[in-house]
């Protein structure tokens, strides 16, 4: 069983990992850091030329790439930082406060 | 076949070492635990140990190379004494939340100021509360046993703590006395292999060490890392009943010294345990009924065992070999009386500092601190219950 299954806020002293050692790698995949969103940003395709700008300079990695072309964002991830909607030269990413 | 020797306590840590062949050292010196490193940094240079050897630039760096180290799968150990302990203050907490069972051979010393080189508990006393278990050596024989049991406690996997061996700097590390070793395959046998299920350096299965702890987990880790001392007392016995197979020498979580008829007692630590033992048997030759107690085993604290031993105590004096500044005495007089209430004891109870920065502590010294105790059993009158013993006044 993987510890990102089975170590969250239930979990008693007793099955809790030693010192919270986790066995195994990439579990910050499973921490939903777009929990902290203020802002939220919005992927306006039409106006995308796909230059990759933003892909590289996400803190979290939540701008998906496949196929040398991004897709829309991975809100489990993203912070609503900007950065993207800053460095993107056409207007393609627009910040929002985010409704909750 | 027991190998007979004369070796300081310095020497018998670092044979001890030597015969457990661990796989790092990380180490800087400092006096009167310099010694450990430079002997066995020797061994190290004559190839005969196998152990990367670490010469850090500072304690601080020392603790943190352990850390890795250990945290790598490596078995790891380092020594130091008073100023060298408080540097790696942060990382002692760390090795312990960790779980990592670093071995430290401590030579006890005052921390400073003013600034002084001697025999004092303040450095290890300081670090009561850091998850490290903490064993004390009377003499150089029980620095040197201690030492070769350190790592089946720390590594047993009910423990998984970080251990701390302590001696008492120049009057146990640097004197030099007879001493029984034992051979190098019975040591290497005992000590066994270490091999921890879950570690950084394996490739088959990654895993992370130290991670951030928000509040919804921190509560839970403390709790099992306080289980893990307390099993700790259980596991310290069972190593010290095998050990007693191979040795011919018992250990307990202390020793009592003509403690069963006693009226008066003291609770003493380390070396001092030896020179009160003297003034024990001048008192009973004069009919009079004193009794002692050495603690061997102060973290975890054996409260229950040590109440029950002290049960029939009238008069009782806890000695402190390093100041509180809680204006009441010192930390083993403080754990001492809290084992005392919780039993219902109603001994009456006083608190000795005594012997702190390498004041010397005599045979009539200790006599002095019965006859007080027999002044407070004839009289009932307790008076100071925060006393300082052998000061100018």
């Amino acid at each position: 069983m993987s510890s990102v299954d089975f170590i969250n806020e239930n979990i008693n002293w007793k099955d809790i990992t030693p010192g919270g050692e986790v066995y195994e790698g990439g579990t910050a995949f499973g921490f939903r850091t777009g929990d902290w969103r203020v802002s939220i940003p919005e992927y306006i395709v039409d106006k995308c030329k796909q230059c990759l700008l933003c892909t590289p300079v996400c803190p979290d990695s939540a701008i998906p790439v496949k196929d040398g072309k991004r897709a829309d964002f991975d809100f489990d991830h993203c912070k609503g930082c900007g950065i993207c909607a800053k460095v993107c030269p056409f207007g393609a990413i627009v910040m929002k406060k985010e409704e909750k | 076949m027991a190998i007979r020797e004369r070796l300081s306590g310095n020497e018998a840590v670092a044979i001890a070492m030597r015969q457990i062949n661990p796989d790092v050292m990380a180490a800087f010196p400092i006096t009167p635990s310099t010694e450990i490193p430079q002997y066995f940094s020797t061994f190290v240079a004559n190839g005969q140990v196998d152990t990367e050897f670490v010469p850090v630039e500072s304690e601080h760096s020392a603790m943190s190379a352990c850390v890795g180290s250990e945290a790598a799968g490596a078995r790891t150990l380092t020594a130091t004494s008073s100023c060298g302990l408080a540097l790696m203050w942060e990382e002692l907490y760390i090795a312990a939340s960790c779980r990592l069972p670093i071995a430290l051979a401590c030579v006890n010393r005052a921390l400073s100021g003013p600034i002084n080189i001697n025999c004092d508990h303040s450095d290890s006393m300081g670090a009561r509360d850091s998850g490290w278990i903490q064993i004390y050596s009377e003499n150089n024989q029980e620095a040197y046993d201690n030492f070769v049991q350190a790592y089946r406690i720390a590594e047993h996997k009910d423990v998984r703590l970080p251990i701390m061996i302590c001696q008492d700097g120049f009057i146990t590390s640097h004197a030099v006395e007879n001493i029984n070793l034992l051979e190098d395959k019975e040591v290497k046998d005992f000590v066994g292999e270490y091999n921890p299920q879950e570690y950084l350096l394996n490739q088959e299965h990654s895993m992370a060490v130290g991670p951030y702890d928000i509040p919804a987990y921190y509560m839970e880790h403390k709790k099992q890392q306080a289980t893990a001392m307390e099993n700790a007392k259980q596991v310290i016995l069972d190593v010290a009943a095998e050990f007693e197979k191979i040795s011919g020498r018992k250990y307990g979580l202390f020793e009592t010294y003509k403690l069963d008829d006693a009226e008066c007692a003291i609770v003493i630590i380390n070396s001092a345990a030896g020179t009160a033992k003297d003034a024990v048997d001048k008192l009973r030759a004069e009919g009079k009924k004193v009794g002692l107690l050495k603690i061997r085993v102060f973290r975890p604290f054996p409260a229950k065992e040590i109440a029950e031993a002290l049960k029939n105590v009238k008069v009782l004096a806890v000695m402190d070999r390093c100041e509180g500044f809680s204006s009441q005495g010192g930390p083993l007089g403080a754990e001492v009386k809290s084992a005392l209430y919780t039993a219902g004891s109603t001994a009456k109870v006083v608190d000795y500092i005594y012997g702190i920065g390498g004041r010397d502590v005599r045979v009539e010294n200790i006599e002095e601190v019965y006859g007080a105790l027999f002044d407070i059993l004839a009289t009932g009158n307790v008076g100071e219950t925060y006393r300082y013993l052998s000061l100018r006044d």
